[in-house]
């Protein structure tokens, strides 16, 4: 039986794919998926809510009505009272550990995990 | 009234051949216990491979797709989401082989195919089932598990090629 021979193309390939798996392992593994949110008005806890539920949520700050969206696993603002919109520009976020905020509307987001990763926030 | 006769052709008798051998195949696979739903050794892969090599593009298709209907016949899950998972790796893969067949045989064997058609079999049915199956953000954590089981098994079923295609 003739010996099994890989060719020169086919190293290439068995080295970028594993390239491309490391890759991967190092990109979507980093951090935990977060299971719940945080939901900051001022200085106090509005709610902690679920990520696996869809939902919107309103959230009354000074300026007005922060929307708040949570929708396959992810959450973001989707619309916010604010001038600079820093806070709906953030986008998605679903790993713990992330937060978003509204300085001008004093609203902040928190992704938890099983570990807290800020004391506390303040205004 | 004269009876309806179907003319049959030599090809059509090879690719009822090798899809019959495709599909016995895929029915042996699924005695194979899998540590998780979606990672398996795909070996029915290796005959459309083969036939990619020894006859023609076209004949690989047949036999793909004739595989997938008629297992999914077999096994009682015809229309169900496991048959359109299971169609759209094959087709996905089938793709990526009619653009791969053209790189230069000389630095680009079976197992090249066999590697890069596995990546884009499990890419199709990822897709599948982050936005259709479920739609999570949570999918994100299987893609590199999968990925790696398409390249494990992708190798090994290019070297099953290679040896059965200097065989015979």
């Amino acid at each position: 039986m003739k010996a099994n021979r890989f060719l020169l193309g086919d190293y290439l390939v068995i080295s970028l794919g594993l390239l491309l798996v490391v890759y991967l392992f190092k990109t979507l593994w980093h951090s935990e998926h977060a299971a719940k949110i945080q939901v900051r008005q001022g200085n106090q806890i509005v709610a902690t809510l679920s990520l696996n539920q869809d939902r919107l949520m309103d959230v009354v700050g000074p300026l007005g009505i922060s929307k708040i969206e949570i929708k396959q696993g992810k959450v973001r603002f989707l619309s916010s009272p604010c001038t600079n919109q820093y806070c709906v520009h953030q986008g998605w976020l679903h790993h713990q550990g992330q937060t978003a905020i509204c300085l001008p509307n004093r609203v902040s987001l928190e992704l938890l995990g099983s570990q807290k990763s800020y004391d506390s926030l303040n205004y | 009234m004269r009876h309806l006769q179907i003319h049959t052709t030599q090809d059509d008798h090879r690719v009822a051949k090798l899809a019959a051998l495709a599909i016995g195949l895929h029915l042996i696979e699924a005695v194979v216990p899998s540590p998780l739903p979606g990672v398996k050794p795909g070996i029915a892969n290796i005959v459309t491979l083969y036939i990619l090599y020894r006859f023609d593009f076209v004949t690989a298709a047949w036999v793909s797709f004739l595989r997938v209907f008629a297992s999914s016949l077999l096994f009682g899950n015809f229309l169900s989401p496991t048959f359109v998972l299971s169609l759209s790796g094959a087709m996905m893969s089938l793709v990526a082989l009619y653009f791969l067949q053209h790189l230069p045989r000389r630095y680009f064997g079976p197992v090249s195919l066999s590697i890069l058609a596995a990546f884009a079999h499990m890419l199709a049915q990822l897709l599948l089932v982050r936005f259709w199956l479920i739609p999570h953000a949570g999918v994100a954590y299987l893609v590199p598990i999968f990925m790696l089981a398409a390249l494990f098994f992708g190798l090994i079923n290019g070297v099953v090629t290679n040896i059965l295609l200097k065989r015979a």
